[in-house]
């Protein structure tokens, strides 16, 4: 079972020369994926005079952790963190129930106009947000929703995406389940509560994952339909906490430290799950 | 038609009262936003880009007066080209890179899954806090990249302040000028390329890896029989196999990367876009026409070309993928 032939480079050295070769290509690799999360880490944790110091050093001389006090204080970021998680949860949940629901009439009901329906959903889906940023923010104008929750929640609780993902696995689960639910006595609502959503566990966790990392680094979108200060979520806050209000690299880094450090977490508590939603569904952004 | 679906779904949620109109419920909510928030506003941005549209609403209609101003508008396509430049930077690089790293990572090495997550972990986190960290890394005075360069006795480099082309650069050492049209993208957007090939490396990975792990083990010994060797094994097996998963990762990474706008708001300039507009982008120039200047209407005929050329990108990959699909 030798699979190492997928690499074409390396023909002339003995096994463990190549096993060797090859981590050392990885290891270098991983060495720059991290370069730039161990910096920041770093000069995180600097006094402003040795972050400007140079040439640089890599570790602190002493550890300020005030610095993330500091930063912390410095513009509303608790405020900005409740926005964020106000907003992702809120489009979790919406996002879960319309779907599910809409994914299962587009799997298991027949009615007219099905195909076309969803034909136009998918073809909405291959829109980019940017083409219909202008004409958003102009009807959440009309309805008053500019500086609102609203506007930050509402348009993001349906998912095409989610649907076409749920649609295909709720396809799958056989349609003799259902006759037998019915002979007992279960109705089409709870069939998909008690039966499809505990059998679609998998990809719910996949889609909740994609609505989580989409809601919290979303940026373009909130940018757009918040003037306020106080509605802004944790990255609109970030980035003009970096465009001005922050003077200091070390305030600056710690600032993002602590902004990526609750999606990272996650990704490393559903690392597994994470990646391989990513390698199954193929999402980008 | 309703009675072959009562009869397939069984009778039980006839009985219920919602009849025929109950799917149509189970659908409602999704279907409300998505009308609302994407169909309409899709429909009603062709409406604006007729019309000289600002803060104060609908002005004098123009009908395709936006497009004939876009098309003479020489920073429009300076911003297409600019996006064009970084797409053609980040998608074969970034194609490149992490092809080879999934090569190596599917021969069943230890530690797979450690390299898995470290690859992977730019891809998960914002786009802001990992801009700000290479803006930093880019600062030309006490930035870890030009200690780099000095580590290794290179020159230095003004990076995201460089508004030189990098063939430019690249010649001048040589005492060569090249001409303004080859000077090529500014050193401000390809350190705006390494950034992003950095952030998307993983997800290409994470793909190339599902595609590679599908190509049957029965080929490489089919071709091993045949005398093939290393070289041989790739060209004529994962090559060809893992083809669609490469167009598939080639047309999403174009996709993507040419709507790129959060870093450019955020470490180009002052003003954003800079240094002298060659990290303008398509994208940016929407927004700063829309809502920097309040010009709605001409932003979304900017909208409508960047549309075009997302539908182009979507439909080559449709046809290809199509004629791709057996071997």
């Amino acid at each position: 079972m030798r699979t190492d032939h997928a690499v074409p480079f390396v023909g002339i050295m003995s096994r463990t020369g190549r096993r060797g070769i090859v981590h050392l290509f990885l290891l270098a690799g991983a060495v720059l994926m991290l370069l730039p999360f161990i910096w920041m880490l770093s000069t995180s944790l600097k006094n402003p005079v040795e972050a400007l110091q140079f040439p640089p050093t890599w570790l602190p001389q002493a550890p300020r952790f005030a610095n993330y006090v500091e930063a912390w204080r410095a513009v509303p970021f608790p405020r900005y963190f409740f926005n964020t998680v106000l907003v992702t949860v809120a489009v979790l949940t919406g996002t879960l129930i319309s779907s599910c629901l809409a994914a299962y009439a587009f799997a298991r009901m027949e009615f007219r106009g099905r195909e076309v329906l969803f034909f136009g959903f998918l073809a909405v889906m291959m829109v980019p947000m940017p083409v219909y940023l202008v004409p958003s923010y102009l009807i959440m104008s009309k309805l008053g929703w500019i500086d609102t929750y609203l506007a930050l929640i509402v348009p993001w609780t349906a998912s095409v995406f989610t649907i076409f993902l749920l649609r295909q696995h709720f396809r799958a689960i056989p349609r003799e389940l259902y006759e037998a639910a019915v002979i007992d006595g279960c109705s089409r609502l709870g069939f998909l509560w008690r039966v499809v959503l505990p059998l679609s566990r998998a990809v719910l966790v996949t889609v909740a994952l994609f609505s989580i990392i989409g809601s919290w680094n979303s940026f373009m979108w909130p940018l757009v339909m918040v003037n306020s200060k106080l509605l802004r979520p944790i990255q609109v806050g970030l980035a003009y906490f970096a465009q001005g209000e922050a003077t200091e690299y070390t305030l600056l880094m710690a600032a993002s430290t602590f902004c990526i450090a609750p999606l990272v977490l996650l990704f490393f508590v559903a690392q597994r799950q994470i990646i391989e939603s990513y390698a199954k569904t193929g999402l980008k952004e | 038609m309703a009675a072959t679906s009562t009869q397939a779904a069984g009778l039980g949620w006839w009985r219920s009262g919602l009849g025929k109109f109950g799917p149509y419920l189970y659908l409602l909510p999704a279907a409300l936003i998505i009308i609302v928030f994407r169909f309409v506003p899709i429909l009603y941005s062709v409406r604006i880009s007729l019309y000289r549209w600002g803060i104060a609403g609908a002005g004098a209609f123009l009908g395709i007066g936006n497009y004939a101003e876009m098309i003479r508008d020489g920073i429009f396509w300076r911003s297409m080209l600019n996006a064009s430049y970084y797409v053609i930077g980040v998608v074969p690089l970034g194609i490149v890179v992490s092809l080879l790293a999934s090569l190596l990572l599917n021969t069943k090495i230890r530690a797979l899954g450690l390299y898995r997550t470290v690859y992977f972990l730019p891809v998960v986190t914002s786009i802001i806090a990992i801009s700000m960290v290479w803006k930093w890394i880019y600062n030309p005075q006490r930035g870890l990249a030009n200690y780099l360069l000095m580590r290794f006795r290179l020159p230095t480099l003004a990076w995201l302040e460089e508004p030189r082309g990098v063939v430019e650069l690249a010649f001048s050492p040589l005492g060569i000028e090249v001409p303004g049209w080859c000077a090529g993208p500014s050193l401000a957007l390809v350190a705006l390329v390494i950034l992003s090939i950095w952030k998307g490396l993983g997800y290409n990975i994470v793909i190339f890896l599902a595609g590679l792990q599908n190509i049957p083990q029965q080929y490489y010994e089919a071709g091993r029989i045949d005398g093939a060797g290393r070289l041989g094994l790739f060209r004529h097996v994962t090559w060809p196999l893992l083809s669609p998963t490469t167009f598939y990762v080639l047309v999403m990474t174009t996709i993507v990367s040419f709507q790129v706008f959060a870093p450019v708001w955020l470490i180009t300039g002052p003003p954003a876009g800079g240094p002298l507009g060659t990290t303008k982008v398509i994208v940016y120039y929407l927004y700063q026409r829309a809502f920097n200047e309040g010009r709605y209407g001409y932003g979304s005929a900017i909208a409508f070309a960047l549309f075009l050329v997302i539908l182009c990108l979507t439909l080559a990959q449709r046809l290809v993928l199509e004629r791709r699909v057996h071997y």
